[in-house]
Formats: structure tokens, C-alpha cells, sequence
């Protein structure tokens, strides 16, 4: 079982294609959307699909041929570091620990690929050091 | 063994003098022995940087011409509204200021993302900031309004000021309500989904010195970057909570007014600061050198997070309300391991006092001692201690007579 974290981009001609149960019935995948913003605009969606390697890659291969732009996730959040004052304020509301902190120095880093692109840290950074481009 | 603050100072001179960070200090002192330690050290550096909300600038930004009175009328930077009280073109910028068009908390919960602070720190980064004033006009200041840019150079004088900084230990905050609040110690999680401290624990320059024998008015310290003085204890100072056997204080205690040129300071070291909900202020870098005078000295600042205890104060309730009480202690120690334990919850922990960046203006402090860049100074007069009998007094409501 293989399990991957994307962003979808999605044209207008494709908001009304219920894209995400053609994965879960036609390639088996186990999807789990983590946040979505879908106007008659086009939009975006954060998802962790899970399944077997070769129906992750067809179903992945589905996505992408019918017009769906995938890009890693947090490719749209940016950790400014010179801005982070490593005052450890984001890391009790980190959810999957993609902010962390290394306890003998205090100091705080950013794993981009633990991040599910919650934006719970936005509200309680003082500095403005993580920016969503979502 | 006892050493004078000049003995010191011709050591710094000759480049011998011995020197620690605070944090160094402790495992020093265990290797070598408390006693030939206190012998050979001359100074012990502390650091902080971390919110201090009762911070701001004073400005001479030069006479116009003609000539314009800003007192009495209406002077902005960067739209930021300042304090004009004073002579024609003195005025004072607080960090948690914030322009007149600025929503607030009207849509809960407000974001706050420029005041006074941000201002600061733009000014001290050498940026142009826009200087706007409108004033009434008269004989000898006829000028009746005014719009430029200005930045720090251009100044007579830009200095920094604040009645209070460098808190001598902070509430833990947490959230025993139902809502999510927005605090100026963050934004709290409801039945304690979280907690907050601000503190530099074994860092922080007033707990290295719990009963102010060392630090006192006209002590130069690490200021934003560059150096400045304490002024004097600072708003608040409350030097008679319950303290450890060791005197070091279990709740917020003494604080200083310190104040410096703030054409010396970084912006790396004074950061605007925005609190969703709440509002903007001031991150400042303090670092106090505490000179190794005696072993007892010597003996405070070898205390370690683990001896450091603070009160778990509820945000949503007990202080809005100002009802006392306390949901418990925790030490500095526990909560910088990410998780403590209230009422029988496991609770995860974030600071707004950044310790890695205490850590580095200790050591910075350090590097200015120990070549020869940095002077000690004689405190001219120690601040009130624990013996002093300060009262720290609510404001006594009393009702306005109708004539």
C-alpha cells in the first residue's frame, strides 16, 4: 500500500466531474480530502489518496489525463525563516507536527511534507513567518 | 574574593576577562565546583527576546519650514497615530498603536497586521516611513500641515523607551472555557487545548538576578541590538510575590525601563509583532550582564529551568475578570518539553519568549565583553527588592460627582 499527499487543480470545465469517486470505485483508492475550495471558477483540493502502487499510479494517471494539474502538497506554503522568531508559539497547534521543535535548542523547523495545509498555524504566528499561497 | 565592577572593566580592557552565558554557566559551574567558579568568572550574560507590549519610541524629526507645532493637533507615521503632547516636533510612537482605519476586533477575530511596533521596526530597518500631520497654527508656528517621508537618519534624535521590559517571570496561560480565545499569550484552545508561557527560563536576565543586587539604574545592557541603560524598575515592578527558598520569584515580579538610541538597533532585534484578536506590539532583545561580584551572586545565576516555577493562570475567566487564583505551578523545565499536565489533562505548551534567541543574545553580549566592546557599569541605585514593601495596586473605581 502506497499512500500520497497531492494538490488538485481544477479547470472550470472540470468542477462538475465527480472526479473523486471515479478514484475510489474504478481504481480502489482510499481518498481523503483534507481541505477544498471549488468555485464555478476552477479550484483547489488537498487529498491523500491511498491504495496499491500500480492503481495509485493509474488512478494518479486518470487525474492528470483528464485536465487535473497535480502538484505536491505544500508547494503554495512558504516558512519564511528570517521571520520566524523560533518562539515555539505554532507548535502546540501543529496538528501533524509539520512545525516542530528540537527541544535541546528550541529552535523550530518546517517539514514541508508532513504538512496538510490546515492553515491553523496563520492565526497564531505573531510575525507573519508562514504564508499560504492557497 | 570579592570583586569590584572596575576590576572587572580593566580585565575587559586587557581582553581576559572570564565570561558566560547563563545557560553555559550551569554545566560550568557543576565541572569545576561552585567556589572556583565564582572565583574565575567575571560576568555571566543573560537574554530575552520576547513581546513587551510597554515599549515605544520617542522622535525630534527637525522644524519645518515655516515653522509647525504638532502639539495639539494630529501627527501620523505610516498612518500609525502618535503622541504629540510635547514641543512643536517631539513626539512619542507606542507599539501597540494602530491606525485610526484599522477594524480591530469588528470582525472577530481582528488580525492586526501593522501598528506601532511594525513601525519601529521598519524605522530601525532604515526604511522611509510617511510622516503626515495636521496642527492649528499659530504666530510662531504657522504651518497648519505636513506630509514627507522621514526615516531614521533624517531624525534629531530616535530613541527608544519602554516603561516596561524584561518581566522577571510570566503566567502560564491556558483556556478553561468552551471557545476559542484570542489573548495577548496567544490564541488558546478551549478546555485546555493548550498552553502558553513567555519567558526565557534560565535565560531571562531577571531571574539570574532574583533580588536585584546587581541590576539597578543606569546598568548598560544589550538593547535591540545596540546598547542601552536601565532606566530604572519599570511599570509594575513587583518585587514582593512568593518567592523559592532561593528568592527567585513564582510568578510575575520585578521588571525594567530600559531605554537607548535606536539609530544603533537591528530589526533583527525589534520586531513588530501581531497577535490575532488582540493587538500589535513590540518583540524586543534584551541581554543584561550580571558582574560575578560575589559567590552568592555567582550562586543565582546558576539556576536551571527545573528551579524555575511560574502560576497556571486561566485566560478565559480567572484574569479578564481579575479574580486571583492559581490552577497550579509548572516549572520552565516542563513546559519547554512541549506538554504539561493541568488538572489531570495532558496539555501541549508554546512560548512567545523565543529561547533561541535569548540563547544568541547572551552569547552576543558575551562576544561584545570579551572584546572589549562591552564596559559594565556601576548601577548608580538598585531597584526596589523583595524587602521594599511595594504594593502592586488595582485601580480603585470611584464614582464621578455630577455637578
Amino acid at each position: 500500500m502506497q499512500k500520497k499527499r497531492v494538490v488538485f487543480s481544477y479547470p472550470p470545465h472540470l468542477v462538475d466531474h465527480p472526479i473523486i469517486t471515479k478514484l475510489v470505485r474504478d481504481f480502489d483508492l482510499t481518498v481523503n480530502i483534507l481541505r477544498a475550495n471549488i468555485t464555478p471558477r476552477g479550484g483547489r483540493m488537498v487529498i491523500e489518496v491511498e491504495g496499491k502502487r500500480p492503481a495509485l499510479e493509474a488512478g494518479i494517471g486518470y487525474v492528470k489525463e483528464i485536465g487535473v494539474e497535480i502538484e505536491p502538497i505544500a508547494q503554495d506554503v512558504k516558512w519564511h525563516e528570517d521571520r520566524c522568531t523560533q518562539c515555539t508559539a505554532c507548535i502546540s497547534i501543529c496538528p501533524t507536527k509539520a512545525l516542530d521543535v528540537e527541544r535541546k535548542t528550541m529552535e523550530v523547523s518546517f517539514n514541508r511534507d508532513k504538512c496538510i495545509v490546515c492553515e491553523a498555524c496563520i492565526p497564531v504566528c505573531p510575525y507573519q513567518a508562514i504564508e499560504f499561497l492557497f | 574574593m570579592a570583586k569590584t565592577i572596575a576590576e572587572i572593566n580593566e580585565k575587559i580592557k586587557k581582553g581576559k576577562a572570564v565570561v558566560f552565558t547563563a545557560e553555559e554557566i550551569i554545566d560550568y559551574a557543576a565541572q569545576k565546583g561552585v567556589k572556583a567558579a565564582a572565583q574565575e568568572v567575571d560576568v555571566v550574560t543573560t537574554g530575552t527576546f520576547g513581546p513587551m507590549c510597554s515599549s515605544g519610541a520617542y522622535f525630534n524629526v527637525g522644524h519645518t519650514k515655516p515653522r509647525i507645532k504638532l502639539g495639539g493637533g494630529k501627527t501620523t507615521l505610516n498612518d500609525i497615530p502618535v503622541y504629540v503632547g510635547l514641543a512643536a516636533v517631539d513626539f512619542f510612537l507606542g507599539a501597540t498603536a494602530m491606525s485610526e482605519d484599522d477594524p480591530r476586533n469588528k470582525i472577530y477575530p481582528g488580525k492586526f497586521t501593522y501598528g506601532g511596533g511594525h513601525v519601529i521596526e521598519e524605522l530601525v530597518a532604515g526604511k522611509d516611513v510617511k510622516l503626515t500631520a495636521t496642527a492649528y497654527g499659530t504666530d510662531c508656528y504657522p504651518r497648519k500641515s505636513l506630509e514627507t517621508y522621514i526615516s531614521l537618519k533624517d531624525m534629531n534624535e530616535a530613541v527608544l523607551f519602554n516603561l516596561r521590559n524584561a518581566y522577571q517571570n510570566y503566567n502560564c496561560a491556558v483556556n478553561l472555557s468552551d471557545r476559542v480565545i484570542h489573548t495577548y499569550m496567544g490564541v488558546l484552545q478551549p478546555k485546555l487545548g493548550n498552553a502558553t508561557y513567555s519567558s526565557a527560563g534560565q535565560l531571562s536576565p531577571l531571574l539570574n538576578d532574583p533580588l536585584y543586587k546587581t541590576v539597578g539604574v543606569g546598568t548598560r545592557i544589550f538593547l535591540g541590538g545596540g546598547t542601552g541603560y536601565v532606566v530604572s524598575s519599570g511599570t509594575q515592578h513587583n518585587p514582593g510575590v512568593k518567592r523559592t527558598e532561593k528568592g527567585v520569584p513564582k510568578a510575575s515580579a520585578g521588571t525594567l525601563c530600559v531605554t537607548g538610541d535606536l539609530k544603533q538597533m537591528s530589526p533583527k532585534w525589534l520586531r513588530g509583532t501581531s497577535f490575532t484578536g488582540y493587538g500589535v506590539t513590540l518583540t524586543v532583545g534584551i541581554g543584561v550582564p550580571i558582574p560575578i561580584l560575589n559567590e552568592e551572586i555567582f550562586q543565582y545565576t546558576l539556576v536551571r529551568d527545573e528551579d524555575l516555577w511560574t502560576q497556571i493562570v486561566d485566560y478565559s475567566e480567572s484574569y479578564p475578570q481579575f479574580i486571583p487564583g492559581s490552577l497550579g505551578e509548572v516549572n520552565y523545565q516542563q513546559l519547554k518539553s512541549g506538554k504539561i499536565t493541568v488538572q489531570g489533562k495532558e496539555v501541549p505548551t508554546s512560548g512567545f519568549s523565543s529561547y533561541a534567541k535569548a540563547r544568541e543574545i547572551s552569547q552576543m553580549l558575551k562576544d561584545w565583553i570579551k572584546t572589549g566592546k562591552f564596559f559594565l557599569t556601576e548601577p548608580v541605585e538598585l531597584l526596589p527588592s523583595a524587602d521594599s514593601g511595594i504594593v502592586f495596586k488595582p485601580l480603585k473605581e470611584r464614582p464621578i460627582k455630577k455637578k
